[in-house]
């Protein structure tokens, strides 16, 4: 039994009515709104460039452009040459990634291709927590419990290479018996900690798209696992996996306030790891809020390096990393 | 239990299965016409992927649409309420009709179109919000904030859509929780709650199982009754159960370009299409030789 | 009837050296991951266990922090913690809804626009700028004008994590199935409906959660902070103006005291900083998993 449906007023036929509306005013707002929020972020990119480069002008006019990179900084007597403080952003940067790149790439082959999921749940969250620790934090704990304690290792290692060869000019001494727990070194190793979680998700992606097909194969063929990474994993990641680690260098070189704290402030360029130095997150960081005039020209001068510096590194790796990528999407 | 004048609550049953016996023969006597569409060709970018449609469809009727896959019907079906207007690069040539109206006009807003012309699609795409919410989204966006008539719009919605009983005490559940055929009728229920004209119907019954494919089916005879209604299935027994009239698509092969281009083939009362078909190729379809 | 092999078959594993470098391999990246997890707590227990001691509610609250000479248990940090809370909330209040609808533009605007594709770039890039760069630019841009502020200090903070939020949200938003705009467009919504009432909605679990990660990243920046609050030591209840405090500077200006009670400041501070970080940290896994179901 069904009585009759009735849904409302019965539609005319003939010509419909109200099919004619314009595009709402609120429809064309939002799209607009949208749009620009967008752009909001292309206006602060050109705004840093210009406003920044801008204010440190003053620096390379009274320096010129070979004196912006001399090793000659002092700025009490108009000094003004950065070249130590590239120097010491370069060289820790490729001690972190020489110390995380093993650390990190084990960890993600860890994740992928070793432990089941239920192990890999707290893993990751140990990654987790160590990412979100803040920098300053990990600054405090190295100025005060690091760097003491490196003091003692650093002047044994020291002790026990100097005078061999290459490790003598790394690790040894410097200035008669002298290390110091906060040096190039110790900088590196903080850095390192703390670029670890980002290079490892990263490794993990790409470690993720090699094909499972291939993993299997390696396996029926009755390799280990090892071998089966070696032949498999390794040649389809590792394209990926140093752009992860060129990501995580880009990073390192921008860490400003873990580094200020441990690395020893003293502008030095010298192959002794083990030795106070300096870079130019940390001597920004330091140094700007009594800096003025060309002094503070030059900080934000340096700050300005910094900017283009990251962003070449940062499209560097980016690129390498989407080369992987279509390469793997190619063969899935 | 308030009641408005011009509006009834209904209790509808779903009326018993149809028999496979012949109809006897109908007589062709349309009634208006909804759509009238005319040398209507429709394009990707530079790929035709239909070629000079004309097909007029009638009011209060179930118009069926089927044929081999790649034929265009789909890509005809989303082209009666615009949808095609969201790929980039769709383009319809020919002429297009709505109860008079150009529907490709410039001045036509496509999303008044589709409030008047609704899509049910083949994979129930529920949205992850409550039964309730999904049935009044339509109502919402209209304007309509009055809870009580949301209420009233909503049990209307659900019984035309014959899930009313299933659902009335669970109306704040989410709607993904639904079995596939609960949450087609669920769609369906949202497509009607904005009182359409036509209800367009992409393959409704193909992700289901067979039992919920034979109550969609009873679903779309009870709404013939005020809503028109065309369908696109590869189903011919479908076709033969629940439509009036059908189109039948074959695809015309370029071997030079390599492309496969849509074709309306033959167009009439469903008896006569299935029982003496004039086509060759019809034949051939139904029959099953082919597609 | 059975078959019997003649030969013994060998299904021992991989002898020797095989088995060994297995196994070298294996234990190296135990090995690497003992590595990370033995710095991650160091710090921990080293935070808590320096810092427990100087964390009372009067710690948290007074709000006045006296000078490094005294004590610990003179006066507290109540003002750096007000501020860090204040200036980050500020940076979240026009970062997040900002990198919502740069996402949004990215995601739902997107398609065969290049504009966006550009933008999307971009944000990417900007991703990778450091966050003292960040600060140096509000210096010049707005402190140079205005002088030392709150404020100052959350545009810093804002600018840091604006393309944190693009990138997240966009990610959410590029997961939510295509099937639901249909579904709305069908219904006779306009694109910007659309976008409002079914994509952000279904999307916003995973959106909410990478935007409190990118708070818990900005609350505990320093740099941005340096130049733009210029570090004092009471508590600045506008925030608009004039200079102001947030624990993380604290540190970052107790850690080089030689005073026992700015070094107990220090691992106080240390301590308040890494529990707001954690509790926004699991806020965001809670959100996630409450919340991300778009599809049948």
């Amino acid at each position: 039994m069904s009585t009759t449906v009735k849904t409302g007023p019965a539609i005319p036929a003939g010509p419909v009515r109200g099919l004619s509306l314009r595009r709402p005013l609120g429809d064309r707002a939002f799209a607009l709104l949208a749009l620009a929020a967008g752009l909001v972020v292309l206006v602060i990119l050109v705004l840093i460039a210009v406003t920044m480069t801008q204010q440190s002008t003053s620096w390379f006019s009274s320096e010129g452009w070979s004196g912006v990179f001399s090793t000659d900084w002092d700025p009490a007597h108009g000094k003004l040459g950065a070249m130590a403080f590239v120097y010491g952003t370069v060289i820790t940067s490729i001690i972190a990634i020489a110390i995380s790149f093993p650390v990190s790439v084990g960890v993600a082959l860890l994740l992928t291709e070793v432990v089941p999921r239920r192990v890999a749940q707290p893993i990751v969250y140990v990654i987790d927590l160590l990412a979100v620790v803040p920098s300053v934090v990990w600054g405090l704990w190295g100025f005060l419990i690091l760097v003491p304690w490196l003091q003692t290792i650093y002047a044994h290692i020291a002790s026990a290479v100097n005078g061999i060869w290459i490790l003598g000019n790394l690790f040894g001494f410097l200035n008669g018996n002298y290390v110091s727990g906060a040096s190039f070194f110790t900088c590196g190793l903080i850095l390192a900690i703390m670029i670890t979680p980002i290079v490892t998700s990263l490794s993990r992606e790409v470690i993720a798209t090699v094909p499972a097909t291939d993993k299997e194969g390696a396996y029926a063929l009755g390799a280990t696992r090892w071998e089966m990474i070696r032949g498999s994993v390794w040649p389809h990641s590792q394209t990926g996996i140093v752009g992860a680690t060129l990501l995580g260098l880009g990073r390192a070189m921008g860490e400003t306030i873990a580094a200020a704290l441990v690395i020893g402030s003293s502008p030095t360029i010298t192959s002794h790891l083990f030795t106070p130095g300096y870079s130019m997150p940390s001597v920004i960081a330091n140094q700007f809020g009594e800096s003025s005039g060309v002094f503070r020209a030059a900080l934000i001068g340096m700050g300005v390096l910094l900017f283009l510096l990251t962003i070449i590194v940062n499209l560097v790796a980016r690129a390498v990393v989407e080369r992987n990528a279509r390469r793997m999407r190619g063969t899935a | 239990m308030m009641e408005q004048p011009e509006q009834e609550i209904t209790t509808t049953r779903l009326p018993k299965l149809e028999t496979t016996a012949k109809a006897p023969a109908r007589q062709d006597t349309p009634a208006s016409m909804i759509f009238d569409v005319r040398n209507v060709s429709i394009y990707y970018g530079a790929f035709k992927a239909v070629t000079d449609v004309s097909l007029p469809i009638y009011e209060n009727e179930v118009t069926a649409l089927i044929g081999s896959s790649g034929s265009g019907k789909s890509t005809v079906l989303r082209s009666l309420n615009r949808m095609n207007d969201l790929v980039p690069g769709a383009r319809v040539d020919g002429e297009m009709y709505y109860r008079g109206t150009p529907l490709y006009d410039k001045a036509v807003s496509p999303a008044a179109v589709r409030r008047r012309i609704g899509m049910v699609f083949q994979k129930p795409n529920p949205f992850p919000k409550s039964i309730y919410d999904n049935v009044a989204y339509g109502p919402r966006i209209s304007g309509q904030r009055n809870k009580a008539k949301l209420d009233e719009i909503v049990e209307r919605s659900l019984r035309a859509a014959a899930l009313w009983d299933e659902v009335k005490n669970r109306l704040k559940q989410s709607g993904l929780a639904l079995s596939g055929g609960q949450a087609q009728r669920l769609c369906i229920a949202r497509t009607i709650a904005v009182e359409p004209d036509v209800v367009l119907m992409d393959e409704p019954a193909s992700a289901l199982d067979p039992i919920a494919t034979l109550a969609i089916e009873d679903l779309i005879r009870e709404l013939k009754r005020n809503y028109t209604i065309v369908i696109v299935t590869h189903n011919m027994q479908q076709a033969t159960r629940v439509s009036d009239r059908t189109a039948f698509f074959s695809v015309l092969t370029d071997s030079k370009n390599d492309t496969r281009t849509g074709v309306l083939v033959e167009y009439g009362l469903t008896q006569q299409i299935f029982e003496d078909p004039h086509d060759s190729r019809t034949q051939a379809y139904v029959t099953g030789r082919m597609g | 009837m059975a078959v019997t092999t003649q030969q013994s078959v060998d299904l021992r594993e991989p002898s020797g050296w095989r088995r060994a470098k297995n196994q070298i391999v294996t234990g190296g990246m135990w090995f690497a991951f003992l590595c990370m997890l033995v710095p991650l707590g160091f710090v921990l227990v080293t935070v808590i266990a320096k810092g427990a001691s100087t964390i009372s509610w009067q710690f948290l609250t007074n709000g006045t922090i006296p000078p490094n000479i005294l004590p610990a248990s003179i006066g507290g940090m109540g003002a750096a913690v007000v501020g860090t809370l204040v200036i980050t909330g500020l940076a979240s209040v026009i970062a997040i809804p900002l990198g919502i609808l740069g996402a949004i533009y990215i995601s739902e605007y997107g398609t065969n626009n290049p504009l966006a594709a550009f933008i999307s770039f971009l944000a990417d890039v900007m991703t990778g700028v450091p966050s003292i760069v960040m600060g140096l630019f509000i210096f010049t841009i707005w402190v140079l004008h205005y002088g030392y502020s709150g404020l100052a200090g959350a545009f810093a903070l804002a600018c840091l994590m604006l393309p944190i939020v693009i990138r997240s949200a966009y990610e959410m938003l590029r997961l939510v199935p295509n099937e639901l705009r249909e579904a709305s467009y069908a219904l006779g919504a306009t694109k910007s409906r659309v976008t409002l009432t079914v994509v952000l909605p279904a999307a916003i679990g995973g959106i909410v959660s990478g935007a409190l990660l990118a708070v818990a990243r900005a609350a505990g920046e320093t740099a941005p902070l340096l130049f733009t609050i210029l570090t004092v030591e009471s508590t600045n209840a506008n925030v608009f103006s004039g200079a102001n405090t947030a624990l993380s500077t604290q540190i970052f200006v107790n850690a080089t005291q030689p005073y026992v009670g700015a070094q107990d400041r220090a691992w106080g501070s240390a301590l308040t900083l890494i529990a707001i970080a954690f509790i926004l940290m699991i806020a965001a896994r809670l959100t996630t998993a409450r919340f991300t179901r778009y599809s049948r």
